[in-house]
């Protein structure tokens, strides 16, 4: 790693000043900028922990409404969200219990990997981003493949979302990273559906419309056959190739459907 | 550098670090706890498992300042009082959890926060928790075992493989 000086900021405000400071960048769980940083893929002047920043940590629950801290760990999401099973259970199936324990919702959602399972959750519940600015419609958050819409410094310091009346995520799990090789996630919201893929496209996270529309008129796994998609656009790499990875959306749509 | 003050094993350790230090190179080289490996570097692993806060985490894949004020247990805080192996070391050594020894102290590790949360967990919830620890001898088996065995759970029924 190249060197650099590492703040740790108590509030939002102080993490937002620190990071308006040529070459300062935001640390979150750390499990992936970590080892970027050892490739010295990154050589940031300062790192600003947002570890230590109480009010961007935990879960509040009310009604349908769920709203999570973003410096919240996976393994507190797995334990604290049983009132949207199905994202406590992808919380709790991301990488392995010791990355869990350090791993956050707002750098997961923050570093956009295109095979992380968290934008599929968010882009496939509807959710709203929180910054230290505005808030940010997930339709308008993720821009492509390690890139999002935040702007330079911003901080996600709440996710929220609306508990739908089903929902799950099916994830086909790549063994050695532990990301999915392609994770499909399905909300049903009174008359619409959400289908939101991660893993497979060189775009990162998508809606697949057409199936959206098939499960509003009958949510159940029959409603997709003879539904496709094309492998052009898809990541192809040795685990498997475009045309599998699209041929797999639609079996991992399926499992979700049937587990909602 | 930044002054970092932690409690280790029980001990207030403290020392000058960069903020490039890790937490994994703050206890093996300014405190000479050399229990914790380094495996992979990659976090991939889970060699360097220690516990900050009561929870399991990869030292390689965490600042050393990050843990200023934290709680730490490495492996050599495992041990009885007296020196003699914790349960869960005393089963690695009964039921032969090693093999060449360098993915131990992780092993170890990882199945103490998992006992402390499950104490009674099933071969399948064990190696599940596991995922992240990785042998590079392939001693998984045995490993299992001897989690099983620390646990108060019979180990017979676990069929060699």
């Amino acid at each position: 790693m190249y060197e650099f000086d590492i703040e740790r900021p108590a509030s939002i405000v102080a993490a937002a000043k620190a990071l308006n400071a040529e070459g300062a960048q935001a640390l979150g769980g750390g499990q992936t900028l970590i080892p970027s940083l050892k490739q010295r893929l990154d050589q940031p002047a300062t790192l600003v922990c947002l570890g230590g920043i109480a009010e961007m940590q935990g879960i509040n629950a009310s009604g349908n409404d769920l709203s999570i801290g973003g410096g919240t760990t996976h393994a507190d999401v797995a334990a604290g969200a049983g009132a949207y099973p199905a994202l406590a259970a992808l919380a709790g199936n991301i990488g392995d219990p010791a990355v869990r324990n350090r791993g956050t919702i707002g750098g997961s959602l923050a570093n956009n990997d295109p095979s992380a399972d968290y934008p599929a959750a968010v882009l496939g519940s509807e959710a709203i981003v929180r910054t230290n600015l505005r808030e940010i419609a997930a339709d308008n958050f993720f821009d492509g493949m390690f890139a999002t819409t935040l702007r330079e410094g911003e901080i996600i310091t709440r996710v929220d979302f609306v508990v739908p009346e089903k929902a799950a995520y099916a994830k086909f799990d790549q063994p050695a990273s532990r990301f999915a090789l392609v994770g499909v996630f399905v909300a049903q919201y009174g008359d619409h559906v959400r289908v939101a893929v991660t893993g497979a496209s060189e775009g990162g996270v998508f809606r697949w419309a057409e199936a959206e529309a098939a499960l509003a008129a009958d949510f159940s796994p029959a409603a997709l056959e003879g539904l496709s998609l094309s492998g052009d656009g898809m990541i192809s790499d040795l685990h498997g190739s475009g045309d599998y990875r699209a041929h797999l959306v639609g079996v991992m749509a399926k499992r979700a459907v049937a587990a909602a | 550098m930044s002054q970092v003050s932690m409690t280790v094993n029980g001990k207030v350790a403290t020392g000058e670090v960069e903020g490039r230090t890790l937490l994994v190179e703050f206890l093996r080289e300014n405190l000479g706890l050399t229990g914790t490996h380094v495996g992979c570097d990659t976090s991939q692993c889970g060699a360097c498992v220690v516990h900050v806060n009561g929870r399991d985490v990869k030292s390689c894949t965490m600042f050393a300042v990050e843990a200023d004020g934290a709680e730490v247990i490495t492996i050599e805080g495992m041990a009885a009082e007296d020196g003699t192996l914790g349960t869960i070391q005393q089963a690695f050594q009964d039921y032969h959890g090693l093999q060449c020894g360098f993915c131990t102290p992780g092993m170890v590790m990882t199945a103490a926060s998992l006992l402390a949360a499950n104490p009674k967990p099933s071969e399948a919830e064990i190696r599940a928790y596991l995922e992240g620890n990785i042998c590079r001898c392939t001693g998984y088996h045995n490993i299992v075992r001897a989690i099983m065995a620390a646990s108060g759970q019979d180990v017979s029924g676990i069929a060699a493989e």
